[in-house]
């Protein structure tokens, strides 16, 4: 069942707060050819993240491996969760959750480390 | 006598649109108290997103426990850690994104309206997250009957005699230490757990959808819950992501 | 309008004004159609019964506790019965009253009329965020029944963990269930805010009172999950020994504290920063004039937000966090109390030179104004770590605390209240009975919790139930005030219900104000508008409502 709204008067108001169309997002459509290429990159990475662990890098080998594992996450986040190609505000809504996250470890860490300053 | 104000004057003059006329139509499911279409789907993912923020946040205390636990605790980090399987924690992890890449898929059928692929990819992705349930359900089972299991039984004697009990590629490690580990497996029952459990639910919601993708409801220009769903699907995924390396790779050579 | 008229309500003419026949209220008859709706100011309705419950439970606690701080000795009660008294007063107070308050009361029945919406974003969220606040409630209430919970209302670890017997694992997931109650709540706010403003309202035309619900659903989103790992933790702890806080098994018991103050601190802004907003409505409109420096009140909401998140150690200063992490933290806690102050300043430039009446609304706003900057002030001294680790735990805190709550929230809340209660019901109440409820109000907080500046700073403890004997006259000078208090909150209650049947038909603006929800009838409509409104004038524009009255009184004519 469908029909056609009704415009207030009749009168079309040009909408600067830009709410009932956001930013005129227009629907892309992400293709499978897209999701193939992600999908492959998400594989690899994970093949290299298990060869990287039996290399010896010392105190880098963590470093690494979460270097991965962020390079793998923001690619599910910016082409399968198509944030790539939504509006800026679920950008901003996305960077302030992990904002907020890396703000818990880090000062929550700023007291682990300095307690025993110097032993850690 | 109502109690609205009348006026007069013709209300305030409006600025006249350079408006593109879109057409209005609205599908069965809109809202009537939105005015468009696409504000209730932009809608709807936005407040998707602040939930999955709060997930953040939620697994975020544990792994800041992670964090702080690995450092103080690291040399029972590592047998402890040694013992899961990388084979068994790989196969998982591979089974997860193929499950996220067959969702990902669903969305796109949805928007073509195509309703044979809209099924078959979500079945697939059921499939694939039953297995990685599967797995994880082997993998506690293996743990169990070598009595990791944070609380009573929990036993340190492979960790303290490695050599005992044919473990070759580990240092033994203190007593003292060893009784650490059981916060290493804690971290991992936690989090793994959590991290099923959001699984579990997840497959239960995707049944559901399934059930409604069967009848049409979704190939007829309604994507909202396949599209909300899958970012909900796709964030369990980067949880586990982050939890392969962390739990499952940590010092791989600990006698080099 | 009299130049000489010391009030600016304005009623309709009470012998023909009647409750417009078709509102929200008498839209749908029966049970079912409040338990199961979907409209905002139902559920604001709901809200507001529950949290009054709850509220007169809490209080209830409050009262057993002064009570048995009328003796210096430990005799009303046994030790552990006064911890479980001040631990539900806490907990019930805290989670089940302050945090709810004002957004899921007014903020739920006014941001989509102030925005010009027709109801919030996610309605049937909504009404879930109703049930898990029950929920919540329901849980608190069996805990209590079961026995009670005795850890404090901050549930430290290892003392909840390993060394009490009493329900902490139904509490916590009493306030694990109402902690979703509050998130889904912020979450609808800001879908609404962001995506539902009528054409014309652009962020700088949106009422203050619609900023201060933006900021604190931020936190009430990024806060309350952590919250809620704390909980579960502890009750995994409880329950299966995973050694997490358990010194014996290497665990650390400040990690809970860390994790539990990181949502804690953001949820004294969750409680005070909607309360604020609505002091923003108060003042300008019994000032009739429009809040003095709007962009930098609107701000320092969000700053507030902000800051609020990077200041949690300061509760944590004598538990064993490094001095060095306790330097940082005092360091931006003095930070934070920057954007509070700065709105206080607003406020008082707001007033100056506007046309000040003193309606009931407008005593409770200057009551805040007054007690929020004591207890912001006293704030700053608990900020700076040499005072802290003098002050902290004793009843110094508590008085603290309860000024910016009670004194600023609650005075807030019941300002809000009687501000909109006109709009929600239709009705006006009694404004000399008002009136003075507000006054007892004032002088029964002040007596209360004056005396507690000053038994902390010399040295009496929270939480203790025994104290030397020359601390009795402070004790029983606070007990005293706490009685007229009471009184204070009791007769709003049976005011407001009285006005429901008797009280004088408000119309659609008694008190002249701005604001789109000032435009609509009085109880208003299900969906709000007939029309989407089009904004197209400033918030708090005085002269836009001139114009608009004058037309009234031609078409009269």
């Amino acid at each position: 069942m469908t029909h056609v709204a009704q415009q207030p008067q009749e009168q079309h108001y040009h909408d600067p707060a830009n709410v009932t169309n956001p930013e005129h997002a227009s629907h892309h459509i992400v293709t499978p050819a897209v999701y193939g290429i992600v999908y492959a990159t998400l594989l690899a990475f994970t093949i290299l993240t298990i060869f990287a662990a039996d290399w010896n890098l010392g105190v880098f080998n963590p470093v690494v491996a979460l270097a991965i594992a962020c390079t793998k996450a923001v690619v599910v986040i910016l082409f399968f969760m198509h944030v790539k190609y939504q509006s800026n505000l679920i950008k901003m809504t996305v960077a302030s959750g992990f904002f907020t996250f890396i703000v818990l470890i880090t000062m929550t860490l700023s007291d682990y480390m300095s307690r025993a300053w110097g032993l850690w | 006598m109502d109690n609205s104000i009348i006026t007069t004057e013709p209300l305030m003059p409006r600025e006249t649109a350079v408006h593109e006329p879109h057409e209005h139509v609205f599908i069965p499911q809109h809202r009537h108290h939105f005015e468009t279409e696409e504000q209730q789907r932009e809608a709807g993912s936005f407040g998707m997103w602040l939930f999955l923020l709060t997930e953040i946040m939620f697994f975020g205390g544990l792994f800041f426990a992670y964090l702080l636990y690995r450092n103080w605790y690291y040399d029972a980090f590592v047998p402890a850690s040694n013992f899961l399987s990388v084979k068994l924690g790989g196969a998982n992890t591979a089974i997860l994104i193929t499950s996220g890449f067959f969702m990902a898929l669903a969305v796109w059928a949805a928007e073509m309206r195509n309703k044979q692929v809209l099924v078959w990819t979500l079945v697939l992705t059921m499939i694939f997250g039953w297995a990685f349930i599967g797995i994880k359900g082997v993998e506690w089972h293996d743990e169990w009957v070598h009595h990791h299991i944070p609380g009573a039984g929990f036993d340190i004697a492979e960790f303290v005699n490695p050599s005992a009990h044919g473990i070759t590629d580990q240092k033994a490690i203190p007593p003292d230490m060893a009784q650490h580990s059981q916060i290493f497996f804690f971290l991992y029952f936690g989090m793994t757990g959590m991290h099923a459990l959001h699984m579990i639910i997840g497959l239960g919601l995707l049944l559901w959808l399934l059930w409604r993708a069967q009848r049409g409801d979704f190939t007829a220009g309604y994507v909202a819950p396949i599209e909300n769903f899958a970012l909900y699907w796709h964030f369990v995924d980067i949880v586990w992501l982050f939890l392969f390396p962390l739990l499952y790779l940590i010092n791989r050579h600990p006698l080099s | 309008m009299s130049a000489t008229s010391t009030t600016i309500v304005n009623l309709p003419d009470q012998t023909t004004a009647v409750i417009p026949k078709k509102n929200y209220i008498s839209a749908e008859h029966g049970l079912l159609s409040w338990l199961l709706t979907g409209d905002h100011k139902r559920i604001a309705m709901l809200y507001l019964i529950s949290i009054t419950f709850f509220f007169f439970i809490g209080g209830a606690f409050a009262g057993l506790v002064r009570l048995e701080l009328l003796t210096p000795q430990p005799d009303l009660v046994a030790s552990d019965t006064y911890n479980k008294f001040f631990t539900m007063h806490g907990v019930i107070m805290v989670f089940l009253f302050l945090v709810p308050s004002v957004p899921a009361t007014l903020g739920n029945f006014l941001i989509p009329i102030m925005l010009g919406a027709r109801d919030l974003a996610f309605p049937k969220i909504n009404l879930l965020s109703w049930y898990l606040y029950l929920a919540g409630g329901t849980l608190t209430l069996g805990a209590l029944v079961l026995g009670g919970v005795d850890t404090g209302w901050t549930f430290t670890t290892p003392l909840s963990t390993h060394y009490l017997n009493t329900h902490v694992v139904t509490t916590a997931a009493a306030i694990f269930v109402a902690g979703f109650s509050s998130i889904f709540t912020g979450l609808n706010f800001i879908v609404t805010i962001h995506r539902m403003r009528c054409p014309g309202m652009t962020w700088f035309r949106m009422p203050l009172f619609v900023w201060s619900h933006y900021a604190a659903s931020i936190l009430m989103v990024l806060g309350t999950p952590v919250l809620a790992i704390a909980l579960t933790l502890v009750g995994l702890e409880r329950l299966v020994g995973i050694g997490v806080f358990d010194p014996s098994k290497g665990g650390d018991p400040l990690l809970f504290q860390h994790l539990f103050w990181f949502y804690s601190h953001p949820a004294v802004y969750i409680m005070i920063l909607p309360g604020m907003g609505v002091i923003s409505e108060v003042i300008s409109t019994f000032s009739r004039k429009r809040v003095f420096g709007y962009t930098a009140v609107a701000f320092s909401s969000v700053a507030i937000a902000l800051f609020g998140f990077f200041v949690w150690e300061h509760h944590m200063f004598i538990m064993g966090v490094s001095n060095y992490s306790a330097l940082v933290f005092s360091l931006l806690t003095m930070l934070v109390a920057v954007p509070s102050a700065i709105k206080i300043f607003n406020w008082a430039f707001t007033l100056q030179k506007g046309s000040i009446t003193f309606e009931t609304p407008m005593l409770y706003a200057f009551g805040f104004m007054g007690l929020f900057t004591i207890g912001g002030l006293t704030g700053v001294f608990l900020g700076s770590l040499g005072m802290d680790i003098q002050l902290t735990e004793t009843y110094f805190i508590v008085a603290h605390f309860h000024f910016v709550m009670v004194g600023g929230m609650l005075m807030a809340f019941l300002a809000g209240v009687h501000f909109w209660w006109p709009k929600m019901t239709g009705r006006m109440y009694p404004e000399s009975l008002s009136k003075l409820a507000a006054v007892v109000t004032f002088i029964g907080f002040n007596l209360t919790f004056l005396p507690q500046f000053i038994l902390g700073y010399l040295g009496m403890p929270r939480r203790y139930h025994a104290y030397p004997p020359e601390y009795q006259v402070l004790n029983v000078l606070s007990t005293a005030g706490a009685t007229v208090l009471g009184v204070g909150y009791l007769l709003p209650i049976l005011y407001l219900a009285w006005s429901l049947k008797y009280g004088p038909i408000a119309g659609n603006n008694p008190w002249q104000a701005t604001g789109l929800e000032w435009q609509i009838q009085s109880p208003p409509l299900t969906e709000n508008f007939t029309e989407i409104p089009v904004m197209d004038h400033e918030a708090y524009d005085y002269e836009w409502l001139e114009h608009k009255t004058q037309q009234e009184v031609t078409t009269v004519g």
